[in-house]
């Protein structure tokens, strides 16, 4: 075999390997909109969006409690996280010496690894009856529970784009802002928090797309009951925890409904994300 | 409204920013610290080699789940590496700068977002259904390659981005294809980087579960081939927690999991120094 | 005797941005070229259209032939690898690859598909010998080649040419980033490779122009503005421009 016979052939392969993202992208499209269908059909997606009533038993398949559920949790979490995430990432692009950047970098980092499963179990074992012995009644499994299990969950994500937009202020701003006399922290405030603020934007809107889409510790703690987040105290049920607790035994129509709300959370997340990527790319 | 002085308000900000970057330290050592203190006593040799009864006991061991989550990084690795590398190669080396070439670089990105149960879904319409490969570790494997592909992607074209270009030129100027240039120069030298991307991807393969809970179907059983269901470490952890009473199991079976983790985070660590001081020219 | 490479009317183009402007200008077989002339002339561009080493930037066109003993490397039926193999080059910043001397030396044979290791020994002696580098690696071929000096980098950079037997050497200001001891070295490995060689040379500086080269060619935005004898050049320029130039007015 000639090597420039192996130039040739290599040159096809990688290109057809470098295609299959993008058509695995359309084949999730494709599919879960066709498994869709019957349900679409057969109810209509106003039912489906805007049922508040999810009964399968009855074939009344509506989604809308779960996605309250998703967006109250996923909202709280992001009000938790964000003080948290955004100390962390001027802390680490400006605060810590180095040896203690070096401690606090990697065990952020390792917060991404951790197995949702994880998350959800420790949540469980203490975060559900600290809040049932506060609310008083139930188990404790809550909106509550959900949002500060994924609070931590998202913190990495939030943390780490932010500080990427911190350290991407170009230094003379911050040097002009020294010069005047201005605290370290008066420059933080008024200099680079501005200078970075679509970068931080996007941090918040990327890691809405991963809270958004988090199912297994969402599942273990917020008790999955399909009814309006009436109270942070209260269960709830996500649009991803609809599928994973009811795909094992869903059939027919019951099935295609799920496949329905996984398309509402495609759509969802898509949406949110390229919103999220276009604010990165415009954040210098 | 209360005027603050700029030295008082410096001095408040200080320590809250410094509350904040201790406290994700100590979220995570006690998230760590929390599964492996009350789930380590119960690993035993007799936890890891047996396999779980199943059902709602919750009583037994580990071992298939072990079995199954080996079986299940085997496969998926097997094909995403190629996969994955392939189309970095592509993107890094040969995608000319067009539309394209935009477009396939903004499906990686979105993929990248897209929730792990959305591919548990398409996974499950289209290896578990489609192609009759039914709730098996294939059909599990499968659908993580789709899962991990991006993330593999985007490592390895930023390790092969990283090589300087003056290496290619020198490659293709000495008589080299461009074929040969990216096996013989830029591949080495993006090494570290793309074995980076690839622990970090056996990391997700041993984290995940949402997508494996509708594809591979979740039997306890121990797998005898890889068109066998079955279920991970991770998933058993789930099973545990929600459907038996059994939680002390599932804190032993979250501490394995969790030094699993450990141990590629420190692999991670220890070959791209290793690679770093190696390409420097020390060695 | 015929010339080693012909460039005629040769144009070149970064986007819609023109680097070069008809040139034509003929390289001597066994002889040394120099090209000479300010920043942003032109001459580098030049030097790398004569291996198509251009052709990896994007958006970049070509027009006019380069004819290498008498074929146009441009036509579409010739592989450029061929090319590459028989026009070797040496860059600005020494660039060997992170591998150990024997493994930089060996490369291009390597991709050639030559894998005797009896020969593949000799090849490296040879080619490190005749860079002048051998006498100082010899018992150390198994050393990283980013752990050499800069000099001696830049002359394993050209052994890694000499493995490869080229006809032709280009060398794009091999000496700019070596200290002077270091470029007297690779003046004098100049001179004696000519005698198996055709070597053309970009660079900064007048001196070296004067002292290695048999020919001259001054490029001035783009543009081939006079080409002749080094000593002609140097001694009667007959361009206002060139005599401008290498009396120091302006560059």
């Amino acid at each position: 075999m000639s090597r420039y016979f192996v130039d040739r052939v290599s040159r096809r392969v990688v290109y057809i390997f470098g295609v299959v993202a993008f058509l695995i992208l359309v084949f999730i499209a494709i599919f879960i909109l066709k498994e869709s269908l019957p349900a679409l059909k057969e109810l209509g997606i106003v039912n489906i969006l805007f049922g508040a009533k999810w009964y399968p038993s009855k074939d009344t398949f509506g989604i809308l409690t779960m996605l309250a559920g998703s967006v109250v949790t996923t909202l709280l979490a992001l009000a938790i996280a964000m003080p948290l995430a955004l100390g962390c990432a001027i802390f680490l692009a400006e605060v810590a010496p180095p040896h203690i950047r070096n401690i606090v970098r990697p065990a952020v980092e390792l917060l991404v690894g951790i197995p949702s499963v994880v998350y959800g179990l420790v949540g469980m074992l203490i975060l559900c009856p600290v809040i049932a012995r506060l609310s008083g009644t139930g188990s404790g499994s809550s909106v509550l529970a959900a949002a500060v299990v994924l609070a931590i969950m998202v913190l990495p994500t939030i943390t780490s784009i932010s500080e990427d937009s911190l350290r991407a202020v170009p230094a003379r701003y911050k040097e002009g802002a020294f010069a005047l006399g201005a605290t370290h922290w008066q420059t933080i405030h008024h200099v680079l928090l501005p200078a970075a603020r679509r970068g931080i934007t996007a941090a918040v809107i990327l890691g809405t797309g991963k809270a958004i889409g988090e199912t297994m510790a969402m599942v273990m703690v917020i008790g999955n009951s399909p009814i309006f987040p009436a109270s942070i105290f209260r269960p709830a049920r996500t649009l991803t925890g609809n599928i994973a607790v009811e795909m094992a035994s869903a059939t027919g129509i019951h099935e295609s409904a799920l496949f329905t709300t996984g398309l509402v959370l495609f759509i969802l997340v898509l949406l949110i994300n390229s919103i999220g990527l276009l604010a990165y790319r415009r954040r210098a | 409204m209360i005027n603050l002085s700029p030295k008082f308000t410096q001095k408040l900000a200080w320590s809250s920013i410094w509350t904040a970057g201790v406290a994700s330290v100590l979220i995570l050592l006690f998230i760590i610290g929390y599964v492996l203190t009350k789930g380590l006593s119960a690993i035993s040799p007799e936890f890891l080699f047996t396999a779980p009864e199943g059902g709602l006991s919750g009583e037994g061991g580990i071992s298939s789940c072990i079995v199954a989550t080996l079986w299940l990084i085997l496969i998926t690795m097997a094909i995403l590496i190629p996969l994955g590398i392939g189309a970095a190669i592509y993107l890094a080396e040969y995608a000319p700068d067009n539309k394209f070439s935009r477009l396939i670089r903004y499906s990686v990105e979105l993929l990248a977002g897209v929730p792990s149960i959305v591919f548990g879904l398409f996974g499950f319409a289209i290896f578990v259904l489609a192609l009759h490969f039914n709730y098996s570790i294939l059909a599990g494997a499968l659908t993580l390659v789709c899962l991990l592909l991006p993330f593999l992607m985007r490592s390895a074209e930023e390790a092969m981005k990283a090589v300087p270009q003056y290496q290619r030129e020198a490659a293709l100027a000495l008589g080299a294809t461009k074929w040969q240039t990216v096996v013989h120069v830029i591949l080495p030298a993006a090494m570290p980087g793309i074995i980076t991307g690839i622990t970090l991807c056996v990391g997700g393969v041993v984290a995940e579960s949402a997508c494996l809970y509708v594809t591979m179907g979740g039997s306890a059983a121990m797998p005898t081939s890889f068109l066998s269901g079955g279920r991970t470490l991770a998933v058993h952890v789930f099973y545990l927690a929600m459907e038996t009473n059994a939680l002390d199991k599932a804190l032993a079976t979250g501490a394995v999991l969790i030094i699993l983790i450990l141990i590629l985070n420190f692999i991670t660590r220890w070959l791209s120094q290793h690679f770093q001081a190696k390409m420097s020219g020390g060695i | 005797m015929d010339p080693k490479i012909q460039t005629k009317e040769l144009g070149f183009y970064y986007g819609k941005v023109q680097a070069l402007r008809k040139v034509t200008l003929d390289v001597k077989e066994h002889q040394i070229t120099a090209l000479i002339g300010p920043s942003g002339c032109g001459k580098s561009t030049f030097l790398r259209t004569l291996n198509r080493m251009n052709d990896i930037i994007p958006n970049t066109h070509l027009e006019g032939e380069v004819l290498l003993d008498g074929l146009n490397i441009y036509e579409p039926e010739i592989d450029v690898v061929e090319v590459r193999k028989r026009v070797g080059m040496v860059f600005q910043q020494p660039n060997p690859f992170p591998k150990s001397i024997f493994e930089n030396v060996i490369f291009g044979p390597r991709m050639l598909g030559l894998n005797h290791l009896t020969s593949l020994d000799e090849v490296v002696e040879r080619s490190l010998k005749a860079a002048a580098l051998w006498d100082e690696v010899k018992d150390n071929l198994g050393k990283s080649g980013l752990a050499l000096s800069g000099g001696q980098q830049q002359r394993l950079c050209l052994a890694r040419v000499l493995a490869v037997e080229p006809e032709v050497i280009l060398m794009d200001e091999p000496c700019s980033a070596l200290d002077p001891l270091a470029t007297l070295k690779i003046e004098e490995l100049m001179q004696e490779l000519k005698q198996s060689y055709t070597i053309v040379i970009v660079t900064h500086n007048m001196q070296q122009a004067a002292r290695v080269s048999d020919w001259t060619g001054f490029f001035l935005l783009g543009e081939l503005v006079e080409y002749n004898k080094t000593s002609e050049i140097f001694s009667r320029p007959k361009d206002k421009r060139t005599e401008d130039y290498i009396t120091g007015r302006f560059g």
